[in-house]
């Protein structure tokens, strides 16, 4: 049982979900429920093998566990997928928003319901298999691969303007990443391999180092994304299907600083370090002027997108404080994003089904016949916001106290942007939420279904839960991430011994 | 018959068959009664593939005809390639020549000529024998060209071809002049001891120019391209497929050749050349099929584009170039004819349609076709996990070796560009509203389609032994 190839399971159970959709040959009603229930189905039995790869997992190490190796492309280039500390929760958090996903489009969705669950299904094994992969080219492959579904999701169940999103989200994308590909050939070149492990005791010359970053930076900056190349993401966000949105929020987002994470910081330390106070100016533009333009929004969806940028903006500034308070910070705000604005998307999915409109102002007093709902989304609203108790919270304030020892003036500016983020997210729930019941169209819409309160009553769960009691996720992290400082901490100082010498 | 004469007899064995095929089908088509154009046709992919089992399993390497002949492993691979590639247009073209009434027993016939053209262009080892061999594939290319002589079309795309091909191989001749006289000699091996010997000549450089013009006209790249859009649109489209494919790999094996043996002491030179004709190409392919409406024109600026990111290998100068080049090659010959096939199957009312908003609504009416079309527009994107990003990676993996940093920037960020348009159709596949579906597909294109989506989207699990035959390939100029 233990050389079982578990990692690879989880990766392409969802495939071959897909595979069995692609199979069903039917066009009536009794066929779309076997299509939704074969995909619900896979998508819970994945994220059950994958709390087996959680529960085998040991905390106490820092290296990369559960490696399974095969011959692949040529020397060098193979198929090597294992998890640490830093990778280990994405992967749960992905097979963990998929079911739900898969629920929250079971009556959204009603044109090309097959398509439509293939798409997820194959995107749920790229996603995967983003955060598993141990060799370069593998996980470009799983990276880039990605556009492909995402495109199509956008494109054909999304809002009014999906093409134009679509294309931008593709391009945009593509655009980054090309460059990182370059990147990857050079490292290549100057390694011998594409192997992770191998690359991360590689030593890279301080001036390739520099390159290779910037390289790697542009497709992680679009990706995660970092203003200003975030112009993709509003767009997107608001023209796909609510899943979609979820997915893009959820861990789309998070690819980009895993990728900071996995490779920037640990491969290229000296440029890391010189590029410090870049990255950290550009998140301190994203969290303070985006929550600035998030106050402006009369879209929902919209107003969320923006938000997400500005908390993205805590993600690089912890990840580059090069600290543990900071980069644990970052984890936690990832995964806590990702229940937070996944819940949020969902929580504006509900209001949309009914009455299919995204405008702030179609809406208000929907607290007189709508309590439980407005309930749920104000703890997502108080999460967003970063109030202590929520899950949002401890994100924030480890990056910030990351930061702090780092750079004062930074925290500060940072800081400024928790105080936007409760100026726009409350004034958004005051106006969706409170008030009188004016409207007529209003009136008649009733609260959360069943299926709403199976998809949402969990993510309330675990943003509280962790929240309180946040250990089970910082244990997980805690050794690798302790590595990943040390390790970057020596490169920095030897070189400055060297320089100094 | 003296023994020099048989062993050369039996390395040409391959075109020996496929001459007296095509002589052996002349002869059927003349005395037969009826229209034996598809008989004919069958008959001429059977002797193809003969040739090319012969070829793979019974012909040993060598020299013959007195060094003008070469038979290593990198003339097998590309004479394979471009035998598969010759044979599979033609299957294409039984059921559209029927159609459009011009299923002539000519044709196949032509193409078998043009193909034995193909392929000892592929060994040509002198000057004397590239000039043979190149002019035997490009005569029979033109008259195929103008094959549907009651289009107007199809004659215009003949006679233009014939104009600006007769031009390039004139420069190629002028070319091929210019070093015989600086050199003294026709001989591959023999000009490259002497340019390596008398150091770098000005004559020999224009020699260099002028030959390289003249073949990079063959593969439509930029800045010789510009016959390539109205050909590909005006030629009925089986020919296009041909053309497409067979005749790019066999130049692209002759510069190959060229560039590593012969001219490889002046390597610093062709190199410019090389990198500037790789740019233009991939740059034009990208930003002039944003435009484009007809789906042939279309195939014709992305085939640009591709010959440019395939030189992109070449400019490195390496045997992991050369590798990259032969893998963009093959991967690029199966993407064409899939997406060929394709085009050949976009039938409404028993009529072709060429126009790109003809494929609206697509996933809706024909969802199998239009997901391995999908995908193969996807590859020709360059978006993995799918073939054509495998295609692109070798090449690319060649030239950051070489250090070659900014044509690789260049041709990264010129594949962004192209990406455009191929999702552009993808669009217009999925996103819109309906307009009518197409035909059920004949049996030969489906399979065909089907093969050609299968090996882009699993070329990922045996890029290993596929590279690997590449790589013994190349390593014939090391």
């Amino acid at each position: 049982m233990t050389d079982w190839p578990i990692l690879s399971t989880v990766t392409f159970l969802p495939l071959a979900g897909a595979l069995l959709v692609l199979l069903v040959n039917d066009e009536s009603e009794n066929g779309l429920r076997n299509i939704r229930s074969i995909t619900l189905l896979t998508t819970v039995f994945t994220f059950v093998v994958s709390l087996f790869v959680w529960i085998g997992f040991d905390n106490s190490q820092s290296g990369f566990q559960m490696v399974e190796k095969a011959e692949w492309l040529d020397s060098g280039i193979s198929y090597q997928m294992g998890v640490d500390g830093i990778s280990m929760l994405f992967v749960i958090l992905t097979t963990f928003l998929m079911p739900l996903c898969i629920l929250a489009s079971w009556e959204a969705v009603q044109k090309r319901v097959k398509a439509y669950m293939i798409a997820f299904l194959l995107l749920e094994t790229l996603m995967i298999g983003v955060f598993c992969a141990l060799d370069l080219v593998l996980f470009y492959v799983f990276f880039e691969a990605g556009l492909i579904p995402m495109f199509i999701i956008i494109g054909v169940w999304g809002g009014k303007r999906r093409v134009y999103a679509s294309f931008k989200f593709f391009l945009y994308t593509l655009l980054g990443s090309v460059l990182m590909l370059l990147a990857i050939m050079a490292m290549y070149w100057n390694a011998g391999t594409t192997d992770i492990p191998t690359l991360l005791a590689h030593d890279f010359p301080a001036s390739m180092q520099t390159w290779l970053w910037l390289a790697f930076f542009a497709s992680f900056a679009v990706k995660m994304p970092m203003w200003p190349v975030h112009t993709w993401l509003p767009d997107a966000h608001v023209e796909a299907p609510t899943a979609g949105s979820v997915i893009l929020a959820g861990i789309l987002l998070k690819m980009g600083g895993y990728g900071f994470l996995r490779f920037s910081l640990p491969m290229f330390p000296l440029a890391s370090d010189m590029f410090q106070p870049f990255v950290f100016t550009l998140s301190v533009i994203a969290i303070v002027y985006t929550s600035l333009v998030a106050l402006m929004q009369e879209d929902m969806k919209k107003l969320i997108a923006y938000s997400s940028v500005a908390h993205m903006g805590y993600v690089t500034m912890g990840i580059f404080a090069m600290n543990t308070e900071g980069i644990d910070g970052a984890i936690f705000q990832m995964l806590s994003h990702g229940l937070v604005s996944s819940a949020l998307f969902l929580c504006v999915g509900v209001i949309y089904d009914r009455m299919h409109t995204r405008e702030i102002d179609a809406y208000g007093g929907l607290v007189n016949n709508m309590p439980k709902y407005a309930v749920v989304f104000l703890i997502f609203t108080m999460a967003n916001v970063g109030l202590p108790g929520t899950s949002g919270f401890v994100g924030e304030f480890l990056t910030l106290l990351g930061v702090f020892r780092v750079n004062t003036w930074v925290a500060l500016f940072a800081a400024t942007g928790v105080i936007l983020s409760a100026g726009y997210a409350l004034w958004l729930y005051r106006r969706v939420v409170f008030g009188a019941l004016t409207k007529d169209s209003l009136k008649g819409l009733l609260d959360l279904s069943t299926r709403e309160k199976v998809v949402i009553y969990p993510l309330v769960v675990l943003t509280i839960f962790y929240g309180v009691y946040p250990a089970p996720v910082l244990d997980v992290t805690a050794e690798s991430v302790k590595a990943l400082v040390e390790n970057v901490n020596a490169s920095i100082n030897a070189a400055q011994t060297a320089a100094v010498n | 018959m003296t023994p020099e004469l048989s062993t050369s007899l039996a390395l040409v064995t391959p075109e020996l068959i496929i001459v007296a095929g095509a002589i052996v089908l002349l002869m059927i088509g003349v005395f037969s009664s009826g229209r034996p154009g598809a008989l004919v046709t069958t008959l001429a992919v059977l002797v193809m593939a003969v040739a090319g089992l012969w070829l793979a399993f019974f012909t040993g390497e060598g020299r013959a005809f007195g060094n003008s002949f070469v038979v290593d492993p990198f003339a097998r691979f590309m004479k394979l390639l471009t035998l598969g590639g010759s044979a599979v247009a033609l299957v294409m073209s039984i059921g559209y020549s029927r159609a459009h009434r011009f299923d002539t027993f000519e044709y196949p016939v032509l193409v078998m000529l043009s193909t034995v053209g193909m392929l000892l262009m592929a060994s040509a080892n002198d000057m004397i024998a590239l000039y043979l061999s190149f002019e035997l594939q490009s005569l029979a290319l033109y008259i195929v060209a103008a094959i549907n002589r009651d289009s107007l079309r199809s004659s215009e795309a003949g006679l233009k071809y014939f104009v600006l091909g007769a031009l390039g191989t004139g420069m190629m001749l002028y070319g091929i002049s210019l070093v015989y006289g600086y050199t003294g000699s026709v001989d591959f091996e023999v000009i490259a001891s002497v340019i390596s010997g008398q150091g770098r000549q000005i004559g020999v450089l224009f020699g260099i120019v002028f030959i390289l013009s003249g073949l990079v006209f063959k593969i439509s790249a930029a800045p010789f391209h510009m016959w390539t859009p109205d050909v590909y649109e005006g030629a009925p489209t089986p020919v296009t497929a041909f053309f497409a494919v067979a005749p790019k790999v066999a130049t692209m094996a002759l510069i190959l050749r060229m560039v590593m043996e012969t001219f490889q002491p002046a390597a610093s030179d062709w190199q410019q050349i090389i990198v500037f004709v790789s740019i233009a190409s991939m740059a034009l392919g990208s930003f002039a099929a944003i435009g484009q409406r007809n789906i042939k024109r279309l195939m014709a600026y992305s085939s640009i584009g591709h010959m440019g990111f395939a030189l992109v290998g070449l400019a490195a100068n390496s045997e992991a170039g050369v590798r990259g080049v032969l893998i963009y090659m093959m991967i690029y010959v199966a993407m064409t004819l899939g997406v060929f096939a394709f085009i050949l199957s976009m039938r409404r009312n028993d009529e072709n349609v060429e126009e790109i908003g003809d494929l609206a609504g697509l996933s809706q009416t024909n969802p199998v076709m239009a997901t391995i079309m999908t995908l193969m527009l996807f590859s020709l994107a360059g978006i993995p996990w799918l073939a054509g990003f495998w295609a692109k990676w070798y090449v690319f993996l060649a030239a950051i070796d070489a250090g070659l940093y900014a044509l690789s920037i260049i041709g990264v960020l010129t594949s962004v560009v192209a990406a455009f348009y191929y999702l552009r159709i993808i669009k217009i596949m999925w996103f819109d509203e309906p307009a009518g579906g197409f035909q059920p597909m004949s049996a030969e294109l489906r399979v065909i389609l089907g093969l050609s989506g299968a090996f882009v989207t699993f070329y990922v699990l045996f890029g290993a032994p596929i590279g690997a035959m590449a790589q013994a390939a190349a390593k014939t100029f090391f």
